[in-house]
């Protein structure tokens, strides 16, 4: 296993994705409500949550942040194992009208997004969904394409990318596993 | 807090086949749905192209609204069979009928049956899962997992409490799935009421035995009362429905004996002004209507568990 993005350069990352999505959404989205950022359980939600406090910081912009649970939505629930890790989606603001920002750390075949989007929707009608990741790894499955990318890798389909979190349960470091 | 695991059940018969464990998973996957059955669209289509089948020999309106409504919320076909609109009139067997139902290939049949022990009869022939809505004087463990949901989310815990049970224990087994359930998580269970409506062998569940309401009542924190049925009258089990009430009615009176923090729970349907006051079922202590918001969440928590693959195979 290696480190394929150490702390520096994953936190330079997330301020410019941050940045990114702030100019981007505040010239081209229109609505009249603050966008809102939701993440993707599990591994979205983080990267959510640290972009919100990049944005306040940085911009001096409060951003409400949700999150949706996918499990429920899966393309493959009617013969999947019932998923034990399953929690709540949790979205404290109105959707309606509004810019939303789906966050999630790794984008890979899109079929977690098109979940997570049809899980959005059945809270309101937003008036338009963005899609913002951390690492864009390539190999869609579902014609689905960001609108925000930290960094493009190149990795091949059977390697393992994964986030590592802090103590904090922030996300710290990028490691790599190639899978023989 | 130990790792997640998958639900390791086919069916969900009684409370005593579930370990802590297997009760906590329920419980969180229906905190799940209890968001779900509060979004604006209350449903999600994870159970698509699934069939569950309600068989209800029993009259029953919120039970089994309850799960027709946790199975659609899920995007399940649900189809419900009542007695008195089947063949089972007409004097099919409980076998017939269950083979008959398993040649259309549902995935979860919810049995409700005045037998005891009919759902372990058909677990045991069909190759589907099969969930207890309420077996004779034996175990009703969907109300009590709600029952539980409500007390976890209101008390923060099921240990180490002191639930008191009030009424027609002996002909209930929404007491018998109660007692199993919280005495499994080491909280004490109270059964109070007259003489001759409390099991004769409640001592040796465990459970402590009041036949006055005051002393059963001090130190507790749930008091669930259940229903008195009016036809246990002709069986001279009780002298008169009067004098139930002021013997053993939870009324804003009686509920004094009762720390202020208590709750109050019923099962459903609920005699006003028998075994519980209105002001009391009203009131601020009353979770009647929270436990059945709770029964749709916790009916869907456990259709997910048992219709997923996990289900109909061992997991790989």
């Amino acid at each position: 296993m290696t480190t394929l993005v150490d702390s520096d350069e994953l936190a330079r990352c997330i301020r410019r994705l941050a940045a990114h999505i702030v100019d981007e959404v505040q010239r081209r989205g229109g609505a009249e409500l603050p966008f809102a950022l939701v993440g993707v359980r599990r591994g979205g939600v983080p990267v959510a949550q640290r972009l919100a406090e990049e944005i306040e910081s940085a911009e001096g912009l409060e951003v409400p942040v949700g999150t949706v649970e996918i499990a429920l939505y899966r393309d493959d629930a009617a013969t999947a194992l019932p998923d034990p890790k399953i929690g709540p989606s949790q979205i404290p603001f109105d959707v309606r009208g509004r810019d939303v920002v789906l966050v999630d750390d790794v984008l890979q075949t899109g079929r977690t997004v098109r979940a997570a989007m049809d899980c959005l929707l059945d809270y309101g009608r937003p008036k338009r969904v963005w899609l913002a990741v951390l690492f864009d790894r390539g190999g869609r499955e579902l014609p689905i394409a960001p609108d925000f990318v930290g960094r493009v890798v190149e990795v091949s389909a059977s390697a393992r990318l994964e986030v590592v979190l802090d103590d904090a349960g922030y996300p710290s470091i990028a490691t790599l596993e190639e899978k023989s | 807090m130990s790792a997640p695991r998958p639900f390791r059940h086919r069916h969900l018969l009684d409370i005593s086949g579930l370990d802590p464990r297997d009760i906590v998973q329920v419980l969180d996957t229906a905190e799940v749905f209890f968001e779900v059955s509060r979004r604006p669209v209350r449903k999600v289509p994870t159970l698509r192209g699934k069939t569950v089948i309600n068989l209800f020999y029993e009259a029953s309106t919120r039970t089994r609204t309850s799960f027709e409504l946790a199975g659609k919320r899920l995007s399940a076909d649900v189809v419900n069979i009542s007695t008195a609109t089947s063949s089972v009139k007409k004097g099919e067997t409980l076998l017939d009928t269950v083979r008959t139902l398993e040649a259309m290939r549902p995935d979860v049949v919810v049995v409700r049956h005045p037998a005891s022990g009919a759902p372990h009869f058909i677990a045991d022939r069909l190759s589907c899962s099969i969930v207890n809505a309420g077996d004779g004087l034996h175990a009703h463990p969907t109300q009590a997992l709600l029952d539980a949901f409500i007390v976890r989310r209101r008390l923060g815990t099921l240990s180490g409490l002191t639930v008191t049970i009030c009424g027609d224990v002996k002909h209930s087994r929404v007491a018998r799935s109660n007692a199993e359930l919280f005495q499994a998580f080491g909280s004490k269970v109270r059964f109070v009421g007259p003489r001759t409506l409390l099991p004769p062998n409640a001592e040796s569940l465990g459970v402590e035995v009041f036949d006055r309401l005051a002393p059963a009542l001090e130190g507790a924190n749930v008091v669930m009362v259940l229903r008195i049925q009016q036809e246990r009258l002709e069986g001279a089990h009780l002298p008169s429905l009067r004098e139930y009430s002021r013997t053993f009615g939870i009324n804003e009176r009686t509920l004094a004996a009762a720390p202020p923090e208590a709750i109050v729970m019923h099962p459903g349907p609920m005699n006003r002004g028998v075994e519980i006051d209105a002001k009391v079922a009203d009131g601020p202590r009353s979770v009647v209507l929270d436990q059945v918001e709770a029964g749709v969440a916790v009916r869907m928590a456990i259709l997910y568990q048992l219709a997923g693959e996990a289900g109909t195979a061992p997991a790989a």
